[in-house]
């Protein structure tokens, strides 16, 4: 079975967004493209407020993806949890797709009698092993994130670390926003190395407006982009070339 | 993936007497008590017929099926009780959801938490148990998986004589793959001492880990630089100290083989038994002893004062009756 290259935006914030689309309705326009939204929310102290939670839920469930909300603490542990299982969820829709193909009928995990369903979890856990995964890491620098940055950042190498002990290859790129010329902002082009992100991090400048949205179509069009370009390149699999303006 | 809370909920608390009935062999399992709850489900203490069981419930289908694939494999290696031996797999059909829930039954192991073990009954049965530990580790490790998610939580002491089981074969990993759960106090990525990579050092790396967190009072959390922090927590305690050198060893991922390490620190124990350490522990715990005897000395001698005062009111009594 052939999957190619699995696609995720992993969206970390802490609130509302307040400026531009609606974020679930740009997610739902990853999930058409095969790109997966998964949204951590992170908390300080207090409890999020609803509508922040509720905003989480939608992106997440529009995007085909997982949602978690999470106090700053807890933070790499459910990064690196999130990303994997929203990896074994969309690997897990693939295999029952093909089950689908094989026994003709709309037959899932579930349906499989419990004794047949290991079989079926030892394809996807190869594929979960050995599959190549792009993720595109969008982090809300919005001002009430600042405080937050540093775990964040120790969240996403340990996320690295994670991925890094896979057989297949990972690329990883971050973007902040609001950004100063567009609502995203490019920090790391594709790179298997998210360590690179600690020279970064400390410039983050924090603004006002949270645009949630518009944010995350910056973000498709990025995936899509490189895309276009490996494709021109070369087959697909080989190594990302960088742009060279951006 | 992980429970949704509402669900977790119910499935966490299902009263005692709750028969679970599977669907597709029809054998009911009726709930005693939960044992324990994690992040994949929760597991209770059944019966069926006249047998104890231990149930793990779940609404991740995916993660089930994965587990039961390792206890699968498991229990093909010969001579050597690897994890829980499974019984059965099935899926109940709920009262109060509409979806069924995935289960499967396994051996019940009965016995004492690590944890709690140590705290009971001493120190000194750590490197004894993590020296049980290595052994079954070094099983596994020739079977060509990595245990992954090791930490006294999944560790049973049953018994006597007191001996290890692994428990919870969720993070099992094949070796060359990427870790599939662990828990950070035991990782050695956490701690900036390694990558993920499901190999033997992994493991040996939470054995360390699991030795020194339990003769290590207060929680542990990482500050700054990790490794210093925990040859600092070794040193500054007198019986860790004494195996300061299999521990480091262990940590730095020395260790290509559980059976090194095993051996390392039978050495270093039986160096101990004559140390000066050991034999003023030895006086603390008789005298804790003698203590509670001496307690138990004091309840028979006030018993014996209680009766006769209840004797002597029940004679006054009879006697004051007599004189009416
Ligand atoms: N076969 C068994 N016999 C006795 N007790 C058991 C058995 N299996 C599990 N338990 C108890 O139930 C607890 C939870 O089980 P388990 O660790 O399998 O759940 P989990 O959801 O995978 O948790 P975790 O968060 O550790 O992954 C264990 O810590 C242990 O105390
Ligand atoms: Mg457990």
């Amino acid at each position: 079975m052939r999957t190619g290259t699995l696609r995720q935006i992993l969206l970390i914030t802490d609130g509302c967004s307040n400026h531009g689309e609606d974020p679930a309705a740009m997610a739902a326009l990853a999930r058409e493209q095969g790109i997966t939204v998964n949204v951590i929310g992170v908390l300080d102290k207090d409890a999020m407020d609803e509508s922040g939670r509720r905003e989480i839920e939608a992106i997440a469930a529009a995007g085909g993806g997982m949602s978690q909300v999470v106090y700053a603490k807890q933070l790499s542990q459910t990064v690196q949890m999130v990303t994997r299982q929203a990896m074994t969820q969309t690997l897990q829709g693939l295999v029952n797709r093909e089950l689908k193909q094989i026994l003709g009928s709309d037959v899932s995990l579930e349906d499989l009698p419990p004794d047949k369903r290991g079989q079926v979890m030892e394809v996807v856990d190869e594929l979960g092993e050995t599959v190549a995964l792009d993720v595109l890491i969008l982090i809300d620098t919005s001002g009430s994130m600042k405080t937050k940055l540093p775990t964040v950042k120790e969240a996403l190498v340990d996320l690295s670390l994670s991925l890094n002990a896979r057989m297949g290859e990972n690329r990883f790129s971050v973007f902040i926003f609001p950004g100063k010329r567009a609502h995203a902002e490019k920090m790391i082009d594709w790179t298997p190395r998210i360590e690179e992100l600690t020279a970064v991090f400390p410039k983050l400048a924090s603004g006002g407006l949270t645009p949630t949205g518009p944010a995350l179509r910056e973000a498709i069009a990025y995936f899509d982009r490189k895309r276009s370009l490996r494709s021109w390149i070369s087959g697909g699999d080989e190594p990302y070339i960088e742009e060279s303006s951006l | 993936m992980a429970m949704s809370h509402t669900s977790k909920n119910r499935l966490c608390n299902l009263p005692t007497g709750t028969v679970v009935t599977g669907k597709w062999h029809g054998r009911s399992y009726r709930l005693l008590r939960r044992l324990g709850s994690g992040a994949n489900g929760v597991v209770y203490l059944a019966e069926s017929g006249r047998t104890r069981v231990a149930v793990k419930l779940s609404d991740d289908y995916a993660s089930l099926a994965s587990e039961m694939n390792i206890l699968r494999r498991f229990s093909k290696v010969q001579g050597a009780a690897l994890g829980p031996s499974l019984l059965e797999a099935d899926d109940w059909q709920s009262p109060f959801a509409r979806e069924t829930i995935p289960f499967y039954v396994m051996e019940y192991i009965e016995g004492e938490n690590f944890a709690s073990f140590i705290r009971r009954r001493g120190k000194e049965w750590a490197p004894v148990l993590v020296v049980q530990l290595l052994s079954v580790l070094e099983r596994l490790h020739q079977e060509g998986w990595v245990f992954g998610d090791l930490k006294p939580d999944n560790l049973i002491i049953t018994g006597p004589p007191p001996s290890v089981r692994l428990l919870d074969v969720g993070g099992t990993t094949m070796q060359g793959r990427a870790v599939k759960e662990f828990t950070e106090l035991y990782d050695r990525g956490y701690w900036g001492l390694g990558s993920r990579k499901a190999e033997p050092s992994y493991d040996l790396f939470a054995a360390a880990m699991v030795m020194i967190s339990s003769c290590c009072p207060g929680p542990i959390e990482k500050k700054g630089d990790g490794r210093a922090q925990l040859l600092a927590i070794i040193e500054a305690d007198r019986f860790l100290a004494q195996y300061k050198d299999v521990l480091q060893k262990a940590l730095d991922g020395r260790y290509q083989k559980a059976a090194d390490m095993r051996r390392d620190l039978l050495a270093a124990s039986s160096r101990q038994t004559s140390t000066k350490n050991e034999r003023k522990a030895a006086p603390g715990r008789r005298s804790r002893r003698q203590a509670k005897r001496r307690g138990k000395a004091r309840g028979i001698v006030e018993t014996v004062v209680i009766a006769a005062a209840l004797l002597g009111a029940y004679g006054l009594y009879i006697y004051w009756q007599l004189a009416m």
